[in-house]
């Protein structure tokens, strides 16, 4: 929880490193995320300055009534959020991304690396599409799937009612692991709640409940910073969505109690980064003043919000949602917005696209990169946010069963190259990044399952 | 507020009729008065080069896929305004059924019900009755006040709906609890001065408010749902896949009941609403719709909630079969407006005989030009089908002089088989491909014969 003094400074302390582990690539990760840390808690800074917000403050009695009362419909309300912006944006992480660099290593040992033309310098290992093929076995076309072989054409003899059955058997043993492995094929919509559930060993316990309700008071006891750049967020992203804005009031309750949720800090073991810190007012620079900020130790940037949008589609007991969601942060999601050598890692996922698009499909390749649109520009946006907001929502759900099958982001990178290729006509008569971007603009019509069918299993390589 | 003209666009298809007939049609013609020649009628040719000529004054969706219909040629002044008294041709189709009021306007509708209702039980006993029980209960004010009150007293507590009989978009509506209320209200519309906007008393009903309602992210909604209907006797009517669920922008709840605003999912009334954003939107489509329920209730339920559905559908329909002037040259396209309730059962709000059909969005243009382009490939102009077609593009024939299977063949009517309905209402709509193949069969079949 926030131990807090009565308010909090506003200068922000030198961040502290810490390694954890011999990465090779500890080096590259320390400077970079060092940097880019640094540079979102100036602009974190220098808005509290310019608005003379503070971090945190403790709510005065009758605004915490207020907000208790409208706890339910927090979407209601029009705060002038004119002056604050989001912290960052995607494409200003890429900007970093890109311009990563391993001072240990030299050019000239890897040949094939050498020759790689795409935005992302640095050489982790990737897979190519056979290692993908064995990874992704259960998507293979001799194999049922959700998502191809339900469609109104096929008769539901042939799989989809036996498929029905097994998940209705699984989840009827609770069976983590044979849910995980059930998955992989998608999950009939009626069951999916239960299965990611099951499989992410959530259970609503009366401590869990316990546990979002003493976050709630929190929320009602404390204002935050960040909360306005969340409410900022919704407003932008969720709010505007065709599907989403009507779970506007439920993204506030999930995300505001995130933000004090300190037990988050765990997955920083995993992750090079760091939280933030802050230290109280007068104690700057000494240890035991310091304090993690926010108390989760992330900080909101642009689109934030459409990691929880597509879960409230399947849950709608708040604390169930906050479980859920927590545990997708914490599993996945974290390592879309975070520098590391992980092959889930976003720099991994970006080089892994590249490469597949360099390889199988090099003309294109050559052709974008010639008129100045490098497609990681394009794609970086849709892994970022895992597909929110980007494809139809029953599309997304069955991609995201299959992270929760895999256990692994991997698969937001071929299906960034699938849909690449799939539009690869169209692309190569573009001559402009503009076009480019017009081309793939809207991905709401594409079905996902063929198109990761397609490019894994049925594409000459 | 939208101005007198905007207000064409959201009534097209307008009866022409100018001459009042009998108790009500007061109403209807002094609406009219806006409008004037404002319709949709063709006629056609059946010689080689056949054209079909058409005429309306709706711009956006309408104009858009009249303007494309390959062969169909615009008119500009080639209609009379009054069609009630003119002879039409044996080739010309109209888009309105001259009486449809006794469908669409609420005090005729509850008329026709609770007469076809009492008749359903004699004929075939409570259980079947019950099934036009879709409809809250609703008294004529101020004819039935009396019966009103009688139903008041025996429910204390619960909340009513006023609704004038007439207006569209959500005008004139409010809700109460007091007969205090009503009473005042009664009061202030006598002592009024005659303004343009004044309805007489009479025009009213009184309607039980459904206080549960199904909430989604605590908003209330309901849905639009899109019945072609071909003819009453036989009664053919057909079904959309396609529509949406329009969502009120506040959240839900019964404490304030002077907020029109949250509790009139009308869009029309959203859009003046202070919280609207038109970016928003504020709709869903039917698929995603069903997907949510898909996801929350077991399949079982969501079939028994659309096929409630489809019953409410085809009783409203029958229940007006015998009053409806019949005329071969009228068929109607039906927005119908569904209320469900947190025991996921469907009530009927209304049915709109002139459903908007100006876009909101670009999925909404898409869904209504999707929609009049079948329903004109419905009605046939070129003489391409056969009749004998159970789905044309997103259209599923719902009811032909009976229920009609999905299966193929004669329906086992015995009661044993498992009968399911030939409805997909949220389903997916691959109309193009549908729409490919069958006018393809039926070239083939053409050619075939010749």
């Amino acid at each position: 929880m926030l131990q807090e003094e009565s308010d909090l400074s506003l200068i922000i302390a030198q961040i502290v490193q810490k390694l954890k582990g011999s990465n090779l690539y500890s080096q590259l990760e320390r400077q970079a995320w060092g940097s880019w840390e640094k540079r979102i808690l100036k602009s974190l800074n220098s808005m509290c300055t310019e608005l003379s917000i503070p971090l945190a403050r403790k709510r005065p009695v009758g605004e915490q009534k207020e907000l208790l009362n409208k706890w339910n419909e927090m979407g209601t309300d029009e705060p002038d959020l004119s002056l604050f912006r989001p912290v960052y944006a995607p494409k200003d992480f890429l900007e970093v991304l890109i311009n990563l660099r391993n001072p240990n290593y030299e050019n000239s040992d890897s040949l094939s690396f050498r020759t790689h033309l795409g935005l992302i310098q640095v050489p982790l290992k990737v897979k190519d599409i056979p290692e993908l093929k064995e990874c992704f076995v259960e998507l293979g076309l001799n194999i049922g799937q959700l998502g191809i072989d339900d469609s109104t054409q096929v008769p539901p003899e042939l799989f989809e009612n036996e498929h029905v059955r097994i998940g209705q058997k699984v989840l009827a043993e609770q069976d983590s692991a044979a849910a995980q492995q059930y998955i992989r094929q998608g999950s009939p919509t009626a069951l999916r709640a239960e299965l990611w559930a099951l499989i992410l060993n959530i259970s609503s316990q009366p401590e869990d409940v316990l546990y979002y309700e003493q976050l709630k008071t929190n929320v009602i006891q404390h204002d935050l910073l960040v909360d306005s750049l969340i409410y900022k967020d919704v407003k932008l992203t969720a709010s505007n969505d065709d599907y989403y804005f009507v779970f506007e009031d439920y993204l506030y309750q999930v995300l505001l109690c995130f933000s004090r949720d300190t037990s988050v800090l765990s997955h920083f073991a995993f992750n090079s980064a760091s939280p933030p810190k802050s230290y109280i007012r007068g104690k700057l620079g000494l240890e035991e003043y310091a304090v993690f900020y926010p108390p989760n130790g992330v900080i909101p940037f642009h689109g934030f919000s459409m990691y929880v949008a597509p879960l409230c589609f399947l849950y709608h007991e708040p604390s169930k949602l906050y479980q859920i969601f927590r545990e997708m942060y914490v599993r996945f999601f974290f390592r879309l917005h975070s520098i590391s050598s992980h092959p889930s890692g976003i720099v991994s996922l970006c080089l892994l696209f590249e490469t597949l698009l360099q390889t199988y499909l090099p003309q294109l390749f050559y052709h974008l990169r010639e008129i100045g649109a490098q497609p990681l520009r394009i794609s970086f946006k849709w892994m970022v946010r895992a597909f929110s907001g980007y494809l139809a929502t029953d599309q997304l759900l069955l991609l995201w069963d299959r992270i929760l099958g895999y256990n692994s982001l991997e698969i937001l990178a071929v299906l960034a190259a699938a849909v690449f290729a799939f539009r690869a006509v169209n692309l190569m008569e573009v001559t402009s990044l503009a076009a480019a971007e017009a081309v793939l603009a809207d991905l709401s019509t594409l079905k996902v399952m063929p198109l990761l069918q397609i490019f894994l299993f049925a594409t000459v390589t | 507020m939208p101005r007198e003209c905007q207000r064409s666009e959201y009534h097209v298809f307008q009866p022409l009729t100018s001459s009042p007939q009998g108790y009500g049609r007061q109403d209807l013609s002094s609406e009219n008065q806006n409008y004037k020649g404002h319709g949709l009628s063709k006629g056609k040719e059946r010689e080689q080069r056949a054209s079909i000529r058409f005429k309306t004054t709706l711009m956006n969706t309408l104009m858009d896929v009249l303007r494309h219909r390959p062969g169909w040629v615009e008119v500009k002044d080639w209609l009379r305004e009054n069609f009630d008294h003119t002879y039409m041709d044996e080739h010309v189709r109209i888009s309105h059924f001259r009486n449809h009021y006794e469908l669409t306007r609420k005090n005729y509708m509850v008329k026709n019900l609770k007469r076809f209702r009492k008749q359903l039980e004699r004929e075939a006993g409570k259980l079947e009755a019950a099934k036009c029980d879709f409809f809250p209960k609703t008294f004529e004010m101020p004819c039935e006040y009396h019966l009103f009150v009688e139903e008041f007293r025996k429910n204390p507590g619960i909340t009513w709906i006023m609704k004038p009989v007439a207006r569209s978009q959500g005008k004139g509506i409010f809700l109460f609890r007091r007969l205090k209320d009503i009473m005042d209200w009664r009061k202030d519309t006598r002592s009024s001065d005659n303004q343009k906007d004044d309805i007489p008393v009479e025009n009213y009903v009184a309607q039980r408010y459904i206080e549960n309602p199904y909430l989604i992210g605590g908003r209330k909604f309901d849905l639009r749902v899109y019945v072609l209907v071909m003819s009453y006797i036989p009664l053919r009517a057909w079904l959309y896949r396609d529509g949406f669920a329009r969502f009120s922008n506040t959240r839900f709840t019964l404490n304030s009941i002077d907020d029109q605003y949250v509790h009139l999912t009308n869009v029309a009334v959203q859009k003046t609403s202070p919280d609207y954003h038109p970016k928003k939107g504020c709709k869903w489509m039917l698929q995603r719709f069903r997907q949510y329920l898909a996801s929350k209730h077991r399949p079982e339920a969501v079939e028994t909630l659309f096929r409630d559905i489809d019953n409410i559908f085809v009783k409203s329909l029958q229940s007006v079969q015998k009053v409806i002037i019949s005329d071969k040259h009228c068929f109607e396209l039906y927005g119908y407006d569904i209320l469900i309730d947190q025991d996921l059962k469907p009530w009927l709000l209304e049915v709109n005989a002139s459903p908007s059909l100006t876009a909101s969005s670009q999925e909404d243009y898409e869904l209504k030009t999707c929609l009049l382009e079948d329903t004109l490939h419905v009605v046939d102009m070129e003489a391409r089908l056969t009749g004998r077609e159970k789905r044309v593009g997103g259209f599923d024939l719902m009811w032909n002089d009976g229920p009609v299977s999905r299966e193929e063949g004669a329906p086992d009517l015995s009661g044993m088989g498992n009968f399911v309905t030939n409805t997909h209402l949220g389903c997916v709509n691959d109309r193009k491909k549908q729409l490919r193949q069958l006018f393809c069969s039926l070239q083939l079949q053409k050619k075939a014969s010749s």
